[in-house]
């Protein structure tokens, strides 16, 4: 199936060119700031893409052709609003990317024989994805950032190690519920054990450290995976019951999550109310909600063809930042505004074609693990793109949380990238069989 | 299993196609509501790389804001300067990076950032956008007179008030003078905002210099509100221009007297038998407040409201820029219309818990003066593209039918009866007919009054109209203080006026 991987290479041309057409764009708009060395971060984009290819031709022939461009079209739109948004933090994105192209190689390469073989290592993973999501609690090496702790740091470099966590519970996910679905389905408890045992601690872990976007990422993914298990939809209602019982809890109990809440449903004032920052009282768009206000006029301004890329406002016209955190949990209020409607949709398409392959590759897979690990991955990645996105557009609450391969985040690129290896790695052995 | 991957594959994009839907919400259907948010800096931020149109008077020469060109950061972006600085600051406003927007530089942020949606417009922005071209927004010529402003704010400088004076036929604005003013020029710096809001006032308690008093103020009308009882009283035909009047210098109301001798304004005690328009003339409260008492509170809140009170001027400032007139509730701190909880004599003299806005009672005159209808009050004369060519011209538009005709006939002979023989005699001009009524409103300290006068002129063919207050004038009353203020803002417009 070599047409697959020629296919393959001819997207990532594409990808290349509109990562070049984008750089060149903040290029124009941004003479005063950048050089034309700006492109050459197209042409190691370009390159990176083009070793991960042939890395697939090794490892995975047979696999999608679309997974790999559309991964490396995201990682292109984020890297280059990150880069026009501040040039350093793409240069260190691109480190990360480097990082996580290498153990997506390593991934592909390792398990190119058979990644079934990490259904034997299932509680490796399940006790690994806790270890993971205690290591920022552990007090030589954790970190406290806006108020959760979720950051570890080595030397220079922080990793928020809840990203990976993520995928290894997938994998432990997958691996439990194929072997004990059958017996799941009866309704047999017992079976029910360590899996309530893996899942609540790390739903103990993220609450208590605030992470409230994660906890709700990790249930959803758990019961979208035990619903395709078990095909019992009675586990979903009781889960979601349960989830309703613990939101009205958490609402009355966590002043944190009462203060998300109030801020999504009442983000504009008119009258001074009282404010937790400075302790006096303030209107609350200018206190509490005052990032996701100003990130929904950076939406707002953007309107149906945007400013254009470099051409938005994110700074007072001396440089002073309007939205916090805009290249993280804001990368797509700044995307939408400088490429309009059209560009944020387009970039919302994208995730949904790359969705709709996803489970596609779930479809064709032939064991139950694949199936499980192909639909949990992907579901996963939907998922976390809606609550964030979400978040930003006052569907739901706001929760800090990044947006797949977009989003500024070492941790995240690594992880996502964990992520496309291992619906790679399925795909390729569903088409050769 | 395939079948419930389906399921959830369907649900997952369920779930991001909600969010393309949120998106074409917030930026198609809400983006106009979120652009007009006030602490909306992105916005606003982006809008100082376009050229704002200029702000001109109505001689379509003076310039009342210009744009300051700088280079920043690569960017060309400008900045706003107003030449007049404190003339025409209240109607104007500001435009700024830290501090907002206010005035007309902030209701008709439209047109002046060329973000209507005139057709024309749209493509020349369009095509300066695909250029690369600065974008350059539409000028406004206002109705202001710069020259009978001036004489306004020179007026009143150094007492806290307001004075309007607009076209009764056409609702054009000449004059909206508030003071103190500011200088807009020097709201950005930090240390300019804060001169701004420290500035010692001359009025006690008063507000700060940013508030506009002819379209934001809230003042007993004292007896200028006489004007209102008086159209109610002969429209709902309870009273008739020949009624005549038995004035024993004090009415009873409640049992009690409510004496002549509380009215600053009139100069006898008691007048004995007198006319309607003798009653008018010398503003004799006894013979009102009986009128307040046959009608009713509410056949003159009734009339009042024909007049426009209880709703907002429709004047181009930003909504909560003007307020509006009325019974004010102060526990509420809101206005009140029900007549049963009202003092029928009291509120026929303009007492009561009535308070008004200076350009409402500019509204009142100018209704009089135009045969019984209140013209829609215009700051805005016309928007004219960069390259001259005109996007709109404000058509004059009928806002109230205040009363009838032959009503408004009787008034007019009222009102200048006022000046030829009554309070407001020191208003008169040689050689024009001018109508005026005074007005003297108690503010609670002994001898310290809200002194008003309302006018028009040339009676028999009215050219304009308005209201002049003086705030806590000590022994300052509405005939010898307003008057005169108004008589020199009616020469500065009024063509062959006699300057002296």
């Amino acid at each position: 199936m070599t047409s697959a991987r020629n296919r393959e290479l001819f997207y990532l041309c594409v990808v290349g060119l509109l990562t070049a057409l984008g750089f060149a764009s903040v290029y124009i708009a941004r003479q005063a700031e950048v050089s034309w060395g700006s492109l050459g971060y197209a042409v190691f984009f370009f390159a990176l893409y083009v070793a991960a290819h042939v890395m697939t031709r090794i490892a995975t022939p047979n696999a999608d052709p679309y997974l790999l461009p559309m991964a490396g079209l995201l990682t292109a739109v984020g890297v280059t609003e990150i880069y026009r948004l501040g040039p350093s933090d793409a240069f260190k994105q691109g480190i990360w990317i480097i990082v996580g192209l290498a153990l997506f190689a390593l991934a592909l390469f390792g398990l190119r024989r058979d990644y079934r073989v990490l259904e034997s290592y299932k509680y490796v993973f399940g006790v690994g994805a806790i270890v993971l999501l205690f290591l920022p609690r552990l007090p030589a090496i954790g970190e406290t950032v806006n108020g959760a702790r979720l950051w570890v740091h080595a030397g220079p470099f922080q990793f928020q190690p809840g990203e990976l966590a993520k995928v290894f519970l997938i994998v432990f996910l997958a691996a439990y519920l194929r072997e004990k679905r059958e017996v799941l389905a009866q309704g047999r408890l017992k079976d029910m054990g360590p899996l309530l045992v893996i899942w609540g601690g790390c739903m103990l872990v993220l609450v208590s450290s605030n992470d409230l976007g994660s906890g709700l990422l990790y249930f959803g993914i758990f019961l979208a995976m035990i619903y395709v298990a078990t095909a019992r939809l009675s586990f979903v209602l009781v889960g979601i019951a349960l989830f309703v019982v613990g939101g009205i809890g958490a609402y009355e109990k966590i002043g944190h999550v009462r203060e998300r809440v109030t801020i999504w449903l009442h983000p504009w004032t008119n009258t001074a109310v009282y404010c937790p920052l400075t302790g006096g009282k303030a209107l609350r768009q200018d206190c509490q909600s005052y990032q996701l206000v100003k990130s929904l006029y950076s939406i707002g301004n953007g309107g149906f063809g945007g400013a254009g890329l470099g051409k938005g406002t994110f700074t007072t016209t001396n440089g002073h930042q309007l939205i916090p955190e805009i290249n993280s949990d804001f990368i797509y209020s700044a995307i939408a505004q400088e490429l309009g409607l059209i560009g944020a949709a387009a970039l919302l398409l994208v995730v949904m074609l790359f969705v709709m392959r996803g489970m596609k590759i779930a479809l064709q897979a032939d064991d139950g693990f694949s199936k499980l690990l192909a639909a949990g991955l992907t579901f996963g990645f939907a998922l976390q793109t809606f609550i964030i996105v979400g978040g930003v557009l006052r569907i739901i609450p706001l929760t800090g949380i990044t947006l797949p391969f977009v989003a500024y985040g070492g941790s995240s690129v690594v992880a996502n990238f964990l992520l496309l290896a291992g619906l790679l790695l399925v795909s390729h052995r569903a088409n050769s069989a | 299993m395939n079948k419930q991957i389906s399921k959830i594959a369907i649900f997952a994009l369920l779930l991001l196609a909600a969010l393309i839907a949120a998106t074409t919400y917030w930026q198609a259907w809400a983006a106009p509501s979120l652009a007009a948010k006030q602490d909306n800096s992105i916005q606003r931020v982006a809008q100082f790389e376009i050229k704002r149109g200029l702000i001109y008077a109505s001689d379509g020469r003076t310039v009342l804001a210009a744009n300051v060109k700088k280079k920043e950061g690569g960017q060309t972006l400008f900045f706003r300067r107003y030449p007049t600085g404190p003339l025409v600051s209240h109607v104007v406003g500001y435009s700024t990076q830290g501090r907002s927007r206010a005035g007309l530089e902030r209701s008709q942020n439209a047109y002046l950032t060329a973000s209507n949606a005139n057709l024309g417009t749209i493509w020349s922005k369009l095509g300066e956008q695909l250029k690369g071209e600065t974008i350059t927004g539409n000028n406004l010529i206002l109705n202001i007179k710069t020259g009978a402003q001036r004489i306004a704010q020179a007026a009143l400088k150094g007492s806290c008030g307001a004075a309007v004076a607009l076209n009764p036929k056409t609702g054009a604005v000449y004059v909206m003078a508030s003071s103190p003013s500011y200088n807009p020029n020097l709201i950005e710096s930090n240390k300019g905002y804060s001169s701004i809001l420290k500035a010692p006032s001359a009025c006690p308690g008063s507000s700060s210099a940013l508030l506009n008093r002819a379209t934001q103020g809230l003042y007993p009308p004292g007896s200028t509100f006489k004007t209102v009882t008086a159209a109610a009283a002969l429209d709902d035909h309870v009273f008739s221009p020949s009624s005549s009047f038995y004035d024993p210098g004090y009415c009873i109301e409640y049992g009690q007297k409510v004496s002549n001798a509380l009215n600053p304004d009139q100069t006898a005690e008691s007048y004995g038998h007198v006319s309607f328009l003798q009653a008018y003339q010398h503003s004799i409260n006894a013979v009102f407040c009986n009128i307040g008492k046959a009608l009713g509170a509410k056949r003159v809140i009734d009339k009042a409201k024909q007049f426009g009170f209880y709703s907002r001027p429709p004047i181009e400032l930003p909504s909560d820029e003007v307020a509006a007139s009325g019974e004010f509730d102060f526990a509420r701190h809101g206005l009140f219309d029900d007549a049963s909880r009202m003092d029928p004599g009291r509120l026929a003299f303009g007492q009561d818990k009535l308070l008004v806005t200076p350009l409402q009672m500019a509204l009142v005159a100018a209704g009089v003066a135009n045969g019984g209808t209140i013209m829609t009050p215009h700051l805005v004369k016309e928007v004219r593209a960069a390259n001259g060519s005109l996007v709109t011209r404000v058509k004059p538009q009928a806002w109230k039918k205040a009363m009838t005709p032959k009503t408004a006939a009787v008034l007019n002979q009222f009102m200048q009866a006022v000046v030829t023989g009554g309070t407001g005699t020191s208003a008169a001009i040689p050689g024009i007919k001018v109508a005026g009524k005074t007005g003297t409103a108690e503010t609670g300290q002994n001898h310290v009054y809200d002194a008003w006068f309302i006018f028009f002129a040339p009676a028999d063919n009215p050219q304009v109209a308005g209201a002049v207050l003086l705030e806590h004038q000590l022994n300052g009353f509405g005939g010898s203080v307003a008057a005169p203020i108004a008589k020199q803002i009616m020469q500065a417009i009024l063509p062959g006026a006699s300057k002296h």
